[in-house]
């Protein structure tokens, strides 16, 4: 097979460059072909200029194969433009048509569809975003978050191979963040496209993210299954108060009594509030670095629900008096940071192999 | 009462309003368009040009169309050349001369408009698979409606109360080029102020009622 | 507004209607005799030590003005009637006026060798427009109509016809070529005795009703001396031979002080 048709049809190979005064993006990277990557980075790193890359709006120099499908390649004179690119895209702010109803705006991207409509039903789509009473009306009378509900099912009625989202909910105060944030989640569990996702919240990437791509300054720092990139002490991600892993677990039990339910992952289990979750279903659970505290032996009585058996793979210095540290639970794969105090690795030991109770004061669970 | 002279100036009169109105929409849109989206080096240029009727009075551009539409200037001898005839002293001249002098008045709420509307709609229309016409007749139109209508009144007024250039290069020839302006223009300075007020007071009401029809259809177009 | 302010205003209202001093004289002048009233307003300036200030304008345009309160002395028109209205109406002084001038019709282009010197072009036709100034309001478009008439060719060229609003704009037409030829004043295509480029018939006066220009001293200009002098003046025989360098008839020479203005039809 020829070099310059990358043979992977199942992801997004991309080697794209672009300058502008005072900023140049320069990223090479490949994308899997489905669940969500999350392009996250600070403002000004370029993760919308390299999405409006990605889509087409702006010319850069280099090449694109999306799924098999060359979008761009200089080096054989190619660009697509945008309206023949099979893809959909949901900016930042409200972007219905104004002069047309949330019906009509459906119908506008399924009139002009990648591909057959049969592959995205109208109905289908209406019910996955919830926006089937919202048809007759003009977007000047949506709210914030039912018009980016709106935008989104208006994108995937385009039928895209690929659906990118330029941080759809930064625009939205935290109670509509919340409505739509379910939506977003069903889309990752019901879609088979992949979708590449544009955000600076880290919650939010936690929550729906599959990949992780880190930006900075315009060039990629790491890229990765989430839960690796967040485990990392190496990276800017486990800088802050937001610094914390993701766990991949499953709904075990519950007790209805006390209103909790146990998540299990390899040989270990969190115990969090009660999920309206059948057992067995699939849930991730966040635990946040600051909200992890080690002890060398099992804590006496305490209020403490979860306390996990981990051993410790990694310290690094966070600022002058905390540390960050990377264990591993129990015999299993699963990470999870810690932040303590310089003085309390010192006063215990803390070194890398050492086996340690980790005790989680707070678990929030997203899916 | 009216005379049949002036008849036949209001009926011109109409007609030039709107065959100029019609070629302004169509000859604005382009211009209004690119130089709302251009960032060519040539914008400034050709955006001063169209604006130029504004301040010169309109007798200068009547000089020049006189000059270089006449058989001894260079567009004049292309046109003959042609077989098109000359401009001046036509119901054509007429048009085009008006064209031009309307032409900042339909380009700038046009080109006002485009601009308000801004690229996002368009890339979004992109995104959704609009090519670039699709684009521009099912989003930037639609949202640059009032910009039409706008573009349009003014169009329409200013060609029905234009005098100077019809003046320059029409030569009053009745049923031709003797519009409602210039025969005012006779009635008053022939001192026959009754002609003279009854078609000027025809002119002003007609005027405002066009512009009252227009203004409220703006006022009642959907909300953006 | 208060009462400084007010006192300010009228005190500048009072200087503006101070009346001009005795040795200036304020002459309102028809367009077309601009060029040699100039001339003429030098002359006598320079002979009396008169200042002359001038204002030009359509003849109508004039009238408009000193209707409405203009403060012209002497007005010299483009017409005969105007200062027959004006004095009917008593803004201009009984018995004062007086045709210091008679327009010359001519048939010009500005192609040479076009207009043959017994304007016999009109007749034979080749042309696509005949320029003429718009007969209602211009003097020189009725003239034009007449001698048309008088040739019998006035609904053979009507069709021909495109019209200036005046005589300036229908010279206009002409010198641009979008007319080929035009009826216009001689006054026009002479500069100091010499033809523009081009070529003319210098129509029969026979033709048209004569273009009379006339004079007239004005209400605003009774008791000065200064604009009864230059009234005068216009009949010298250098102010003669200046109007008739340039392109203008004229009136029978001056016997005596009172009898050289020929009586006036009234209108």
């Amino acid at each position: 097979m020829p070099t310059l048709a990358p043979p992977d049809s199942h992801g997004i190979v991309c080697a794209l460059s672009v300058e502008r005064s005072g900023f140049r993006l320069d990223v090479e990277l490949q994308i899997r072909g489905q669940g969500i990557t999350a392009l996250f980075g600070a403002s000004g790193a370029g993760k919308t200029s390299l999405l409006r890359l990605i889509a087409g709006l702006e010319r850069g120099r280099g090449s694109l194969y999306v799924l098999g499908e060359c979008w761009q390649d200089d080096a054989k004179r190619i660009f697509v433009p945008v309206h023949r690119r099979a893809l959909g895209y949901v900016f930042q702010e409200a972007s219905l048509f104004p002069h047309l109803s949330v019906r009509e705006n459906l119908g506008y991207a399924q009139k002009r569809r990648h591909s057959e409509p049969a592959s995205v039903p109208f109905e289908g789509v209406v019910d996955l975003l919830g926006i089937a009473p919202l048809l007759a009306r003009m977007p000047a009378n949506l709210s914030g978050g039912e018009r980016q509900r709106a935008a989104i099912a208006r994108a995937l009625l385009a039928t895209p191979r690929l659906l990118l989202m330029d941080e759809p909910l930064a625009a939205l105060d935290a109670a509509r963040k919340a409505d739509v944030l379910p939506y977003l989640e069903r889309l990752r569990a019901e879609l088979s496209i992949p979708i590449l996702y544009v955000s600076h919240a880290l919650d939010e990437v936690a929550r729906l993210a599959d990949n992780l791509v880190l930006l900075q300054h315009g060039s990629v720092v790491a890229a990765g299954p989430l839960g690796d990139l967040l485990s990392r002490l190496d990276l800017p991600l486990a800088v802050g108060e937001q610094a914390g892993v993701v766990i991949e677990a499953r709904v075990a039990v519950h007790d209805a009594q006390h209103a909790l339910t146990r998540l299990d992952f390899g040989d270990s289990s969190l115990w969090v509030s009660a999920l309206n979750q059948p057992i067995g279903a699939r849930s991730r659970a966040r635990v946040l670095a600051r909200d992890v505290s080690l002890a060398l032996s099992p804590p006496g009585p305490s209020s403490i629900l979860n306390v996990l058996s981990a051993r410790i793979t990694e310290l690094r210095d966070q600022g002058p008096d905390r540390v960050n540290v990377r264990l591993l639970v129990g015999s299993g794969e699963a990470p999870l940071l810690a932040r303590v105090t310089r003085r309390s690795r010192d006063e215990l030991g803390l070194r890398p192999g050492l086996t340690v109770y980790a005790l989680v004061k707070s678990v929030s669970v997203t899916a | 009462m009216l005379s049949a002279a002036d008849a036949s100036a209001v009926r011109l009169t109409l007609e030039l309003a709107s065959l100029t109105t019609a070629l302004l929409l169509l000859l604005g849109t382009p211009i209004a368009w690119w130089l709302a989206r251009t960032t060519s080096r040539w914008k400034g240029p050709i955006a001063a040009g169209v604006a130029l009727p504004l301040v010169l009075p309109p007798t200068v551009l009547g000089f020049y169309l006189l000059l270089l539409c006449g058989p001894n200037g260079a567009i004049g001898r292309l046109s003959a050349a042609l077989g098109l005839g000359t401009l001046p002293f036509t119901f054509g001249g007429l048009v085009v001369g008006s064209t031009l002098y309307s032409l900042p008045f339909v380009v700038q709420p046009l080109q006002n408009s485009f601009e308000a509307i801004g690229a996002r709609p368009l890339e979004v229309a992109a995104t959704l698979g609009a090519g670039p016409w699709d684009r521009f007749f099912t989003v930037a139109v639609p949202l640059a409606r009032k910009g039409f209508i706008t573009a349009a009144i003014l169009g329409f007024a200013h060609t029905v109360g234009e005098f100077g250039v019809v003046l320059m290069i029409g030569g009053g020839i009745p049923n031709k080029t003797r519009v409602l302006s210039v025969a005012i223009y006779e009635h008053v300075e022939a001192l026959e102020y009754s002609d003279a007020q009854f078609l000027a007071a025809g002119l002003v009401a007609f005027s405002f009622l066009v512009l009252l029809a227009l203004y409220s259809l703006r006022a009642d177009s959907r909300p953006s | 507004m208060n009462r400084r302010l007010m006192w300010c205003w009228s005190s500048c209202l009072l200087l503006l209607a101070t009346p001009t001093r005795a040795s200036e004289v304020s002459v309102a002048v028809a367009s077309n005799f601009a060029g040699p009233m100039q001339i003429i307003a030098d002359a006598f300036a320079k002979k009396t030590g008169h200042h002359v200030t001038m204002v030009t304008g359509a003849t109508g345009k004039l009238y408009a003005q000193i209707k409405n309160g203009a403060p012209f002395e002497v007005l010299l028109a483009a017409d005969d009637t105007t200062p027959a209205k004006l004095e009917a109406e008593g803004l201009g002084v009984a018995g004062t006026r007086f045709s210091y001038a008679f327009g010359k019709l001519a048939l010009y282009s500005s192609k040479a060798g076009y207009v043959d010197t017994a304007g016999a072009i009109l007749g034979q036709g080749g042309f696509q427009h005949l320029a003429i100034a718009n007969p209602k309001l211009a003097p020189y478009g009725a003239a034009a109509i007449s001698v048309l008439r008088e040739l019998h060719l006035l609904e053979m060229l009507r069709p021909k016809f495109v019209q200036g609003e005046n005589i300036a704009q229908t010279l206009e037409f002409v010198v641009t070529g979008n007319a080929e030829l035009g009826f216009v004043a001689l006054s026009q295509i002479l500069v100091s005795g010499k033809a523009r480029e081009g070529s003319y018939w210098l129509v029969p006066e026979q033709l048209y009703p004569a273009l009379r220009q006339d004079a007239v001293l004005l209400k605003k200009g009774e008791k000065n001396a200064a604009a009864r002098a230059l009234a005068t003046y216009l009949r010298t025989e250098s102010a003669r031979r200046v109007i008739e360098r340039h392109g203008y008839g004229l009136p029978p020479a001056p016997s005596g002080e009172h009898s050289e203005a020929p009586p006036h039809a009234s209108k």
